[in-house]
């Protein structure tokens, strides 16, 4: 499962049912989550923009090559697009593996390159205002 | 051509797509990036900006024309 969601709709179980393979003894889940902090400062909300077909596709890179490279069975990542509140999920990565410590690599693997690679934009919102994240140096 | 804005690039350039025609033949993506960064040097200051054409990652060579579909990539932040 390779989609963008609200994250209101994001249903970790059902991601995780959707990389269960019998040929696999493991599945590792990365869930990435709003924290209320960015040094120090208070953070009130997320706000994630994507270029959605572009973002779709580099998603579905990233699972083919954790596929190839980890030997993974299944991959399924979903990123919210929009608001997310304190709490809320921002990503889900589920990856299947015949063998754990694949597994955990390959979430890395994926968040990893999800950052460097996949066009989606957090603005994040403070008391005081809000900025597009990693925008200037 | 519309040129796709997203993220801080919306914010620098006022508006959510950018209308530019194309009017050579042998316009690479790194001369289109160079002309926009002229035009809007506000780009230049951003920690990266880049191009995608077609929705991949554009390396520079591309030769652009009206029709392709080509979006300003500041940097990503996603995750």
């Amino acid at each position: 499962m390779i989609a963008l969601q609200e994250t209101k709709e994001i249903n970790t179980a059902s991601i995780i049912d959707s990389v269960k393979s019998d040929y696999c003894g493991a599945i590792d889940v990365f869930i990435g989550t709003v924290r209320d902090n960015l040094v120090g400062k208070k953070v009130t909300k997320l706000f994630f923009e994507a270029y959605e077909t572009m973002a779709v596709s580099e998603l579905q890179k990233i699972a083919d090559t954790v596929k190839e490279k980890f030997k993974a069975d299944k991959v399924s990542i979903v990123h919210a697009v929009g608001d997310c509140e304190v709490g809320e999920i921002a990503v889900v990565i589920a990856v299947s593996t015949p063998h754990r410590k694949a597994s955990f690599e390959a979430c890395e693997y994926a968040i990893d390159t999800l950052k460097e690679t996949v066009p989606i934009w957090k603005r994040e919102y403070f008391e005081d205002g809000s900025h597009w994240v990693f925008s200037h140096p | 051509m519309k040129i796709l804005l997203f993220g801080i690039t919306k914010d620098i350039i006022g508006s959510s797509t950018l209308d530019y025609t194309v009017d050579q033949t042998d316009l690479t993506s790194e001369s289109l990036l160079e002309l926009l960064k002229e035009k809007y040097p506000e780009l230049s200051k951003l920690r990266s900006i880049a191009l995608a054409v077609n929705g991949e990652h554009a390396n520079g060579t591309e030769v652009i024309s009206d029709k392709d579909e080509v979006a300003l990539i500041p940097p990503m932040s996603g995750g």
